[in-house]
């Protein structure tokens, strides 16, 4: 769902060239907008997702750091404070662990701290998924972490137009924002991008696909997943609704539960724990609003709980896959 | 006593801008008067860190700067924001949660911040300001406002490695910050010198940050030395670190009453008595001439009227509406 309707040029682009075009169009828009992180420059990042913007926008702005998140990271809620908009890159998702006293106890708290005084319109940039083979400490999904804490925004993409749509609200947004990005998604998956400028507001979900039977809702990589069980579920009889909520907070909740109304099932699908994570709190937002209406309990599919292995037949073990959906989807249905 | 002086005279300094700033240290001894009575009185809810004996630093520091020049305060932080700015009445309505208060009583009196007076916040986090601090000095550089940034800290920050990433981050990029150690020698409830591994100059150094040692209690030098940092970081020469030897006479908070196994009682009484900011201003006043006592009865008594109608409207002030829990968290 765009909220412009002067559509021009629609292409296919990747999800990293998406999040690429949302920075450049921004950069070019706001000359307070910054760019803060490791090998960010020249290099691009270690996934050359912003290749050739410092060529465009010089070394004053696209800024290479030394390799100190929580250094970096508090610079730039400092900057943000004081009149810029700064997107910080953390390279890995797992570095959240090296900067959570400066998104947790700074950013998120500062505005409510001034009692609104004082505003913090930082992005902060990283990535999430596991299966690129890099071990326990780079394959983490940590988006229920910032989820958690009062005073932050939280993003998962799952396509290239709403990464876009969704990063330029970030970065146009009064508070900080947490995007998460699925380091898979980036050369993997292709869709179609509006080529002008447009925004989506953030807490807005997107129903991927409308179905009758069953709601499967999925987040970031596994809006994928979902839509690949979504097929093979049609092939056995079952319709299957996809909603992709795009932000974690704000929550449309609304969306979730009205799906689940219509279809009387449920599974939620993300790749974080599910222990005391995304999922949990789906799954009983949509259990609160859609009681009355439910079949049976919603169930919860989240990323096995163990550190993330290294072995590929071990590490492909920890992520919900297509087959697993459709096998709960029917025994749900009974089909 | 383990301090330097290299202090200047005070005609150096000036005589009206020395007045000030005895003014203002005297403003935050009354007001860390207060609070602690109102503590001491139940009137206050939770605790409060009182900078009484370090007035000089905050005073000295910010007699340099320019209002729209940014700072970032500690826990012990009512004289860095009091310096900047801040008026009593308003820290005295934030210190007893009142919706007039700074934060509309959201903060308290570890967190006090105020945009028009450039306070970035006090923080909690010993060493939080550190990466505020300099973010700021950044987008001043960015804009090229000619801006300065303050990072006020205790000596108990060198134990924090976030401190150490913004130096190296402010020495590269030449950033107009100004890192300013109060060292009053005890972190929380432990001597420094058992935290503290080698000489604490070397640490900036090791950046190539600028750095001196400066006698926290003599606010003439304070000045001296905040004026030489100012102008290093407007003339875009960068960062410099302020090493400023200090002491609190209260505890690490107003409920550290029994101070004994961690701070012996000989020690406290020199530097009450040898070593007090405000004492050592009014000598110098005194022996140079440079006020008349009647002159300095005056302007206690000012402001002590001042401080006390400031408690009296804080006290009456009203707490914020339960309903206003939720707002503030969104910008």
């Amino acid at each position: 769902m765009l909220d412009t309707v002067t559509t021009t040029a629609v292409r296919e682009l990747t999800f990293g060239e998406a999040i690429r075009e949302a920075l450049a169009e921004e950069l070019r828009r706001d000359p307070r907008v910054c760019l803060l992180g490791e090998d960010v420059a020249e290099a691009g990042t270690a996934f050359k997702v912003l290749k050739g913007l410092v060529d465009e926008f010089g070394k004053n702005r696209i800024i290479d750091t030394p390799i100190s998140e929580a250094g970096f990271t508090g610079l730039g809620v400092g900057a943000a404070m004081t009149g810029l908009r700064p997107v910080v890159d953390i390279m890995f998702g797992d570095f959240l662990t090296l900067i959570m006293d400066q998104l947790v106890n700074q950013a998120a708290k500062i505005h409510y701290m001034s009692g609104g005084a004082w505003k913090v319109p930082l992005v902060l940039r990283t990535t999430m998924g596991a299966t690129r083979r890099s071990g326990a400490q780079h394959s983490q999904s940590l988006h229920a972490w910032p989820a958690h804490i009062p005073g932050l925004k939280v993003v998962v993409p799952s396509t290239p137009a709403d990464a876009k749509g969704l990063l330029k609200s970030a970065i146009r947004d009064d508070n900080p924002v947490v995007f998460f990005e699925d380091k898979i998604s980036y050369a993997k998956v292709k869709g179609p991008v509006p080529s002008h400028d447009y925004t989506i507001p953030l807490g807005v979900a997107d129903v991927k696909r409308e179905g009758t039977d069953i709601t499967l809702v999925g987040t970031s990589s596994m809006v994928q997943v979902a839509l690949g069980a979504a097929t093979m579920l049609e092939q056995v009889g079952i319709s299957a609704e996809v909603v992709d909520p795009r932000t974690l907070w704000p929550l449309d909740e609304k969306t979730l539960v009205e799906s689940v109304k219509k279809t009387s099932r449920c599974i939620v699908i993300d790749e974080g724990y599910a222990r005391y994570g995304v999922t949990g709190e789906l799954a009983s937002v949509i259990a609160e609003g859609a009681f009355y209406d439910l079949d049976g309990p919603v169930r919860r599919m989240g990323a096995r709980h163990v550190p993330i292995p290294f072995a590929p037949p071990l590490e492909d073990a920890t992520v919900p896959t297509e087959q697993q959906v459709v096998e709960l989807a029917r025994q749900m249905c009974h089909k | 006593m383990n301090t330097v002086s290299n202090v200047k005279k005070s005609s150096d300094v000036g005589v009206d801008r020395l007045l000030h700033m005895y003014r203002q240290m005297l403003a935050i001894r009354l007001f860390e008067e207060r609070a602690n009575d109102l503590y001491t009185r139940a009137l206050m809810p939770g605790l409060a860190h009182l900078y009484i004996g370090e007035e000089a630093i905050a005073v000295g520091m910010c007699e340099a700067l320019d209002r729209s020049d940014y700072i970032t305060s500690t826990h012990r932080g009512h004289g860095h924001c009091l310096a900047k700015g801040a008026t009593p009445d308003r820290m005295f309505a934030e210190l007893l949660g009142k919706a007039s208060g700074y934060c509309k009583g959201k903060g308290g009196s570890m967190h006090i911040a105020d945009p028009a007076t450039g306070n970035l916040g006090a923080n909690a986090i010993v060493g939080g300001g550190a990466g505020i601090a300099t973010g700021a000095a950044f987008s001043a550089k960015y804009l090229g406002t000619k801006q300065v940034s303050v990072c006020f800290f205790g000596e108990g920050a060198l134990g924090q490695g976030v401190l150490y990433e913004e130096m190296n981050l402010a020495q590269l990029w030449k950033l107009p910050a100004i890192y300013v150690c109060e060292n009053n020698m005890y972190n929380e409830y432990t001597h420094y010198s058992e935290t503290t591994a080698g000489e604490i100059l070397a640490r900036p150094a090791a950046f190539g940050v600028a750095a001196e040692r400066v006698d926290g209690q003599d606010v003439r030098a304070v000045y001296a030395a905040a004026d030489r940092a100012v102008r290093r970081g407007r003339s875009g020469q960068g960062p410099t670190f302020l090493l400023c030897d200090t002491y609190r006479h209260h505890g690490h908070h107003v409920g550290d009453i029994s101070r004994e196994y961690y701070r012996p009682k000989d020690e406290e009484q020199r530097w009450m008595s040898e070593r007090d900011p405000i004492k050592l201003c009014e000598g110098w006043v005194s022996a140079e001439g440079l006020a008349d006592g009647d002159t300095l009865d005056r302007m206690r008594a000012e402001l002590t009227a001042t401080m006390d109608a400031a408690v009296q409207s804080a006290m009456a002030a009203p707490y914020p509406q339960p309903h206003e829990v939720d707002q503030d968290v969104y910008a």
